[in-house]
């Protein structure tokens, strides 16, 4: 084969002349304009004299660290500048044609929000409590990861699942009946992912093996369990909320040791056993997902699934046990409406946070580990306006209630490149 | 292995596409399965590799009946398939992509991915592959996803390889590559099941030939028959294989394409800097292998794609900024690459499809309302002009075969005066004699005056049409070769060219390349070179 070298050949000879893509410097931009938020709004609006408490210490540290106040004029100024010159910098990586490191994001986001906090704390007697800041984003988050999980779980082989939401709820309500039949949480954090994967098998049923429209069938599931639970909360459980419907909290177990750590310890260590599950649970399925023969197969049937048939892979089969175990993920998520924090059901208690779900998962990638994280962002921005609107900062409660969306949106415009999902999602696989 | 079909049928719906094929494949035997697209050699391997389930006959492997209910069957029975489009996840790794289905695993389902890589290196080796384990699939050209297609079999100790339509995303150069590893294959002593519609290819590499045309097996024949009488024994009656044309009697320069440059989604260009130069009366012939920019380019020109930079005139008009619907009316006729997508709506009638592009006009609409009467009369009269085979031009033309639809497509674009002719791949999957047809049409329009381009990655209909052909490779215009000069294209050149070899060098390589073929044909094999 005398040409097997002239592909190269053709590729050497253009390099000097080649036509460059255009670069997007979407992101700089995006911290460029956080800094001038910062410069603008909380600087600016800050009184040079103010002082911004924060509170790290929390009761069982090893010690105790103190209260601190930071100048809030000087903070803001610095973190502004901070910005800013991630911005310069992320400006001249881009422009070199080279990537901006995920940590920048990170701090750029970290600077923000402190500087948010440090001017919604500018000149009161209120202290900014940051551990109780993060373990309730902590906690907010929980229902938002498994629901996360799911969504992997089920689209990475291909299925989409709208019905998040009401595996959600009906792992929610089945978990509060069971715990308070057996008078035991534990008996209804069991029974939780069974009615889960109850919603997925219908899903699965219908999408799979009829392939019904996946996104109709969901949304179809969804309304069915809002009403089936509704019916059952305003008959069964009015009736007898004790035997039906009695708060059966889990209990708050800590890890020796690891509690102690100061700050993190009580965020992530001190938490009922549904966290350290779920803990357990992203790591396996991260590893899992990319290293096991389930997640190649898995993988596989969501890409392309006429290739994995083709090779003897039962796609169809797969697709089902997928989006069962999916939706036992989820109904187990759902569990920490009732008997994770140790509240009594509620009528449509999910609120959507199915959606939001699935948000982060699209916002993750598909990828367990890149989903949690933005699982977490969902819930530290809740739980940031809930905290804010306690001690009482200078921005109305309901601009304070739509900070989760807003920083979703900024988010996602500013720092998500192109994604792609899964190349078979939401199709149906026949042979013919 | 000694592989047998008898009497294998498989009816889907009213249409039967296998009618009691019986078919012997020797060990170490390349056996090559001739017909024309739509004849029914894909379904036969289908059903041969588990896909489909015969209605019926059964299959022997070495005279003992077997049944597969599933591709798993198969390979287990160890038939390898390499499909015409590529069971290979894209965004999978070589290795994984070999693996998918036959995991290397340790404890609890844990892949061995270095296991997996071995094989792949190991098989790699034994052939001179060149591929590398941890490429992802969607990085390699195709012609080493193929080769990865077929690592997958031989990692299965396949001992029948079935090869679907193998060389028709590849370079000829490729080709030859391709036979030679078949050859290797051959020579441990794999059965080979080569399923092809192009004669050359056949009489090269093939020991024996079975011909089927629509669903049943014609006969047998032998790789020394000539590319005529193959081509009427898949057709069914003689056929003529060149397109009768005079010579182009060109005019002056209608249409110029300016460092057009179209970027990808990704912003990386798909179309890079391209100059042409199309004269009236004369076909511009656009070759390339699959995916080098040319459907981006016929599509720009039609204002498909916005263009990053350069410019189109047409007639001295430039076309930059303006519409779709524009250019239409500025007279550009556009048949698509993809005509069951891109060039009708399957839902809409003959007669409908016949006036996607007219409909609003004073001559089928008046205000709001469309006359059917104009359109029933339209389509009347255009398709017996261009002999589509219909009952009725109220059918959906779904209804339609390829080659009647692509007629259709071809009617309403040739049916209004043209100042640009662009055609993309336009007789991709169609028989012989529908091919003809199209050709005809296409010589018939040049003669009429109207610059043409045409966009074809098959190398015998660009020689058979082109007065000119501009070669692409990776989104360039590699040369521009003119057809008249010198005794007409060299296939070598040109293929040299699609792997983005300048014209000289090309040539140079070319009649380098032609005295090694002299040796093989001594016996003197030459063995690939490490590039």
């Amino acid at each position: 084969m005398s040409t097997v070298t002239a592909p190269e050949r053709a590729d050497a000879a253009p390099a000097e002349e080649q036509v460059l893509a255009r670069i997007s410097y979407r992101t700089p931009v995006m911290y460029a304009l956080a800094g001038l938020v910062t410069l603008f709004v909380f600087a600016v609006g800050t009184d040079p004299d103010a002082s911004t408490t924060f509170q790290l210490a929390s009761g069982s540290s090893w010690f105790t660290i103190p209260n601190f106040g930071v100048p809030s004029l000087v903070g803001a100024l610095l973190l502004a500048a901070a910005q800013l010159a991630a911005a310069g910098w992320a400006y001249v990586l881009l422009r070199s044609r080279r990537g901006v490191p995920v940590w920048l994001h990170l701090l750029v986001g970290v600077a923000f929000v402190v500087s948010f906090l440090v001017w919604a704390g500018a000149g009161r007697t209120s202290v900014i409590p940051v551990t109780s800041l993060l373990a309730g984003a902590l906690a907010l988050s929980v229902p938002l990861i498994f629901g996360a999980m799911s969504g992997v779980i089920c689209e990475r082989s291909g299925v989409i699942n709208i019905a998040i939401e009401g595996q959600l709820l009906f792992g929610a309500f089945v978990a509060a009946a069971i715990a308070s039949q057996f008078a035991s949480g534990y008996a209804g954090l069991a029974a939780a992912p069974f009615a889960g994967a109850a919603v997925g098998a219908l899903l699965a049923w219908f999408a799979v093996s009829f392939r019904v429209n996946q996104i109709i069938v969901g949304v179809v599931l969804n309304t069915l369990v809002i009403g089936l639970t509704g019916f059952l909360f305003s008959t069964l459980m009015a009736d007898d909320p004790g035997s039906w419907n009695a708060r059966q909290p889990l209990g708050v177990i800590r890890i020796p040791v690891l509690s102690e750590i100061p700050v993190l310890g009580p965020v992530l260590f001190q938490q009922t056993i549904l966290v350290y599950i779920m803990y357990v649970l992203v790591a396996v399925l991260q590893f899992m997902l990319f290293r096991s023969r389930w997640g190649l197969r898995t993988r596989a049937v969501g890409e392309h699934p006429k290739a994995a048939d083709t090779v003897g892979i039962k796609v169809n089969t797969r697709r089902v046990w997928n989006v069962v175990l999916g939706g036992a993920v989820a109904g187990l998520g759902g569990a920490f409406f009732t008997v994770g924090s140790g509240l009594a059901f509620g009528r449509e208690m999910s609120a959507g946070q199915g959606y939001i779900a699935l948000a982060a998962m699209i916002l993750g990638k598909w990828n367990p580990r890149l989903a949690v994280l933005a699982a977490l962002l969902f819930g530290f921005s809740k739980n940031l306006g809930n905290v804010l609107s306690t001690i009482g900062s200078g921005v109305p409660s309901e601009l304070l209630l739509m900070l989760p969306y807003i920083i979703t949106i900024f988010a996602v415009a500013g720092f998500v490149g192109r994604v792609r999902p899964p190349a078979a999602n939401g199709t149906a696989y026949t042979k013919d | 292995m000694k592989l047998e079909l008898r009497g294998i049928t498989k009816v889907f719906g009213s249409l039967v596409a296998n009618d009691h094929i019986d078919l012997v494949v020797e060990p170490g035997e390349i056996h090559a399965l001739l017909g024309e697209n739509g004849a029914g050699k894909s379904t036969l391997m289908n059903v041969l590799y588990g896909l489909y389930d015969p209605d019926d006959g059964e299959i022997l492997l070495d005279d003992r009946p077997v049944t597969f209910t599933g591709p798993g069957d198969a390979v287990a029975a160890g038939i390898g398939m390499v499909h015409q489009h590529f069971m290979l996840v894209p965004v999978f790794t070589v290795a994984e992509s070999v693996a998918l289905g036959y995991e290397p695993t340790g404890r609890a389902g844990v892949l061995d991915l270095d296991r997996a890589r071995r094989r792949v290196a190991e098989i790699s080796e034994r052939f001179g592959f060149h591929v590398d384990p941890d490429a992802l699939v969607e990085d390699l050209p195709v012609g080493v996803q193929q080769r990865v297609e077929i690592i997958k079999a031989l990692s299965r100790d396949a001992q029948v390889l079935i090869l679907d339509e193998p060389t028709a995303v590849l370079t000829p150069q490729e080709t030859d590559e391709l036979i030679s590893i078949m050859g290797e294959l051959k020579e441990v002593g794999t059965s080979i099941v080569f399923i092809t519609h192009k004669l050359r290819e056949v009489r090269a590499i093939a020991d024996r030939i079975t011909v089927i045309r629509r669903g049943k097996v014609v006969g047998e024949a032998r790789p020394t028959s000539s590319e005529t009488e193959l081509a009427s024994m898949m057709v069914g009656r003689s056929v003529s294989l060149s397109v009768v044309k005079t010579p182009a009697d060109p005019g002056a320069s209608a249409f110029q394409v300016k460092d057009l440059t179209v970027l990808s989604p990704t912003g990386t260009p798909v179309v890079d800097r391209v100059n042409l130069d199309v004269r009236a009366g004369e076909i511009l012939c656009v070759a390339g292998v699959q995916g080098n920019g040319q459907t981006e380019l016929a599509e720009a020109i039609l204002g498909l794609h916005e263009a990053a930079a350069g410019s189109i005139v047409l007639d001295g008009q430039d076309l930059r900024g303006k519409g779709v619907r524009e250019r239409l009316r500025a007279g550009i006729g556009f048949v698509p690459e993809d005509r069951s997508t891109d060039g009708a709506i399957a839902s809409f009638t003959i007669a409908e499809n016949l006036v996607l592009d007219l409909y609003d006009t004073p001559e089928f609409a008046r205000g709001v309302t469309m006359s059917p009467a104009k359109v029933q009369a339209n389509a009347e009269q255009l398709t017996q002009e261009f002999d589509v085979r219909l009952t009725d031009v109220r059918d959906p033309i779904s209804t339609l075969s390829g080659g009647n639809a692509q007629k259709v497509v071809l009617a309403r674009e040739l049916s209004r005066p043209l100042s640009l002719l662009v055609a993309s791949q336009p007789t991709r999957g169609l028989d012989v004699g529908s091919i003809e047809f199209v050709h005809q049409r296409v010589v018939a329009e040049r003669d009429k005056g109207t610059p043409v381009i045409i966009v074809s990655t098959e190398l015998d209909e660009v020689i058979a049409l082109a007065d000119r052909v501009a070669v692409m490779y990776r989104g360039r215009v590699v040369g521009v070769v003119d057809a008249a000069q010198a005794g007409g294209v060299d296939r070598d050149v040109l293929g040299l060219m699609m792997a983005g070899v300048p014209y000289e060098e090309a040539t140079a390589q070319a009649a380098e390349h032609q005295s090694t073929l002299a040796m093989a044909d001594q016996g003197h094999l030459p063995h690939e070179e490490q590039p």
